[in-house]
């Protein structure tokens, strides 16, 4: 495996809480039309294959992929959809350039969650059909369970997690594309209303509505094309037990496990010293610092007091969601990946404009797809 | 620059039934299974895992991949799933395909599953929800309707008549009957059966239909170096193709497939085929109603235009005849769980190839060939050409 890919453009739209004034379509040609823009490529002429992610139930149409081409430029063009997380997406488009039969591969990405009237419901479906969901639970329960055990395994408390949110709220105000920055403090957290204990309102990403396009190209017509190409330099994904009775409770091993893959592949030895800024999945405060830590950023328990001592902040020694995250961007359904990859490639462009991070170089980013799955994939980037 | 070789080196499949006693997840499991004993593997021999399963709603599962992935063997690996509608079955072995050719991967395990019958009172309803929510479930279309008038249009052009394509249903049928997965193999059935059978939305009779099914199908996939120490009989992925035409099916001329065509015409060119009709020995291609082989057999350059009906008379397509088409018995035989019949068009390949078909066996020892999907809004084709040798 010999062959270098970049990313040479990306596009976005959104992020909002709400769009009622334009359709999914509109909010991906919106994304597509930038990302051609910024890669210098025409789709009809230039992209050989694209890959979008999508989950029927969320879009509210069976076989989705039928109405993802036209407002890509993708018609009668190699099209597919991995039912996915938006890394997992990025991945298969990535995997398709080190073949060798594909010099320049578009991915894309989208949530329009405001559409969706009883989320709750539909998350209720992903549950095991057979053992799991008579028992009729609100599936929060789920994350509710899994943070009092990652809370009692490793000491961390729930004021390392409120800290989390207010960090990443705080990022997103620095962040024009985030719908969610606040100033808030821990007691805000605390005190907002309890989910599933020990996980309150606040612990919680709101989602928002948004479209991510990226534009992948061979080193060959990466550097013919692009001016500051953003090399990928390592990929990792994994599934752990779909099944609540047999996963693995306190220590994301989809994250162990497509960390390493990652950095193995991008030969990084020590995530902490060798990375300069991560974007990792942080649908829940617990998980930012339980992904942190199986994603060796730190040691188990060490992420909460990393944080309370303020190295993952904006000036912070390891920057972690510098957009703000999904905390405070806005959770985009399986877009959430892309959007913590393309805050990587922005701040490795230097184009991250008043949260720009000094000389980085090197950047991580984790995406999870959300309950109740044990599925995670990582990227890691390179300038 | 010249591809990393993969092949399929196993496979594994599952009785196709109406209704089936198993959890989508134990179908999973159980192709799984067969397909990595077929070649000696374990789990702890697989790389990744790529898994192919159409819309959510038959099972009601959202997420389903999430929810299929540990049955398919996909427990602390990489794992993804790939979806184009109808055209996943043939879709999901090119996901493999490009896992192991980036060079990630050595092994690779795909599987397809589909379990239909969970959806009451009739898997039809969740096609219901395919269509445009703004400009065409107003009107409350039905899948049978739009491939009703498919057929109609393609019959038109033509000048074709029902009994021209109801020889497909029955040639596919009686192949069927020598499969010992298969729900509706008969050997005695006739062109007037299918004539007589009742009708569902006009052009469109019951015998002219797959019947909805569960099961499930795996194949193993591995690189050159891997694959020669697995097995002796080793087939190469020659090429494969895919492309999804405008989602606004109403502004296409439905008499002919040219997304099917864009696909067929990739996966020649990474196969280095140049006349298909000579270069391909036995084809599977995508038969969910019969006229859909004719159909599909013209997008792949394999007939010409409106001549697909002529070869199926003359017996070219027969299984002794000099293009079999559908040996296996095809979706219209042993029966359409739709991922997973995609999948089991390429196993058919594969066995065929390896001369492992049993009473199915093509006579003439076939080198090259190929399997077709289909699916979306009439709108994807997916190809895939296996070959041995070279």
């Amino acid at each position: 495996m010999s062959r270098e890919v970049a990313i040479i453009g990306v596009g976005y739209s959104g992020f909002r809480a709400l769009t009622p004034d334009v359709s999914y379509k509109e909010l991906m040609y919106e994304a597509a039309v930038k990302a051609y823009d910024d890669a210098g490529v025409d789709p009809r002429r230039d992209i050989e294959s694209f890959v979008t992610v999508a989950e029927d139930f969320t879009e509210g149409t069976s076989i989705f992929d039928e109405y993802v081409p036209d407002q890509l430029g993708a018609a009668l063009k190699p099209v597919h959809t991995i039912s996915g997380e938006g890394l997992h997406g990025f991945i298969a488009a990535y995997l398709q350039i080190l073949t060798g039969a594909m010099d320049i591969v578009a991915v894309e990405g989208h949530s329009k969650a405001s559409n969706i009237l009883t989320p709750n419901d539909i998350l209720a479906y992903a549950m095991d059909p057979i053992y799991n969901r008579p028992l009729r639970a609100n599936p929060y329960f789920i994350a509710g369970l899994e943070m009092n055990r990652y809370l009692c395994e490793t000491g961390t408390t729930r004021e390392q997690c409120a800290l989390v949110v207010a960090k990443n709220k705080h990022n997103a105000l620095y962040n024009p594309t985030a719908a969610y920055g606040a100033n808030i403090g821990v007691e805000d957290v605390l005190q907002s209303e309890m989910v599933s204990y020990p996980l309150s309102r606040m612990d919680m990403s709101l989602h928002a509505d948004g479209a991510i396009v990226m534009v992948l190209a061979s080193r060959e017509r990466a550097e013919e094309l692009s001016d500051s190409p953003i090399w990928i330099t390592g990929v990792g994904w994994c599934n752990d037990s779909f099944s609540l009775e047999t996963r693995d409770w306190s220590g994301a091993i989809y994250a162990a496990k497509a960390g390493e893959m990652a950095y193995r592949m991008a030969g990084i030895r020590s995530p902490w010293q060798e990375l300069d800024l991560a974007e990792i999945d942080d649908t829940f405060s617990y998980k930012e610092l339980q992904h942190m830590e199986a994603l060796r950023l730190c040691r188990p328990g060490e992420a909460g007091p990393l944080t309370e001592d303020g190295a993952t902040e904006l000036g912070g020694e390891l920057p972690v969601n510098p957009s703000g995250g999904s905390l405070g961007v806005g959770h985009l359904l399986d877009a959430s990946g892309l959007a913590r990859l393309l805050e990587v490639v922005l701040q490795l462009r230097g184009e991250a404009g008043q949260r720009q991070l000094p000389d980085v170089e090197t950047g991580l980013a984790f995406g999870w797809r959300g309950l109740p799955t044990t599925s995670g994939a990582a990227v890691i980037l390179n300038n | 620059m010249s591809l990393r070789k993969v092949a399929v080196v196993g496979a594994g499949m599952t009785k196709f039934v109406r209704r089936a006693q198993e959890t989508g997840k134990e179908l999973a499991y159980e192709a799984a299974k067969m397909a990595l004993d077929s070649c000696e593997l374990k789990l702890d021999d697989v790389d990744g895992v790529a898994l192919g399963t159409a819309p959510d709603a038959f099972d009601g599962v959202h997420m389903k991949g999430e929810y299929l992935s540990d049955g398919a063997g996909a427990w602390r690996k990489p794992f993804m799933r790939s979806y184009v509608g109808g055209g996943t079955g043939v879709f999901t072995p090119i996901q493999g395909w490009y896992h192991v050719a980036s060079g990630l991967f050595d092994v690779c395990l795909v599987v397809c599953e589909e379990k239909m019958s969970s959806c009451q009172p009739h898997p039809q309803g969740a096609f219901l929800t395919i269509f445009d929510h703004t400009t065409e479930r107003p009107l409350g279309p039905n899948l049978l309707w739009i491939f009703a008038l498919e057929m109609n249009r393609y019959m038109h052009m033509h000048g074709l008549q029902k009994k021209d394509i109801a020889l497909v249903s029955v040639k596919n049928k009686r192949n069927a009957a020598d499969h010992p997965c298969a729900l509706l193999g008969d050997p005695n059935i006739t062109v007037e059966d299918v004539l007589n059978s009742e009708v569902l939305a006009w052009p469109v009779q019951r015998l002219d239909v797959s019947p909805v099914t569960d099961g499930a199908v795996a194949l193993v996939l591995a690189a050159e170096n891997v694959a020669k120490r697995i097995t002796d009989k080793p087939v190469w992925i020659k090429g494969v193709g895919w492309a999804l035409d405008t989602a606004y099916w109403t502004n296409r001329d439905l008499y002919y497939p040219k997304y099917v065509e864009y696909a067929a015409r990739m996966a020649y060119e990474m196969a280095g085929i140049r006349e298909p009709r000579k270069e391909i020995h036995i084809v599977e291609p995508y038969d969910p109603f019969d006229y859909k082989e004719l159909h599909h057999l013209e997008g792949l350059l394999l007939a010409d235009k409106g001549e697909a009906p002529r070869l199926t008379a003359e017996g070219v397509t027969a299984r002794t005849g000099d293009m079999p088409v559908c040996p296996s018995g095809g979706l219209l035989g042993v029966g359409n769980p739709i991922a997973a019949a995609g999948l089991m068009k390429v196993a058919e390949i594969f066995w065929q190839l390896r001369g492992e078909a049993g009473k199915r066996q093509v006579p003439g020892k076939p080198v090259t060939g190929l399997a077709q999907a289909w699916g979306d809004l009439m709108q994807v084709g997916t190809v895939i050409i296996l070959g041995i040798g070279g």
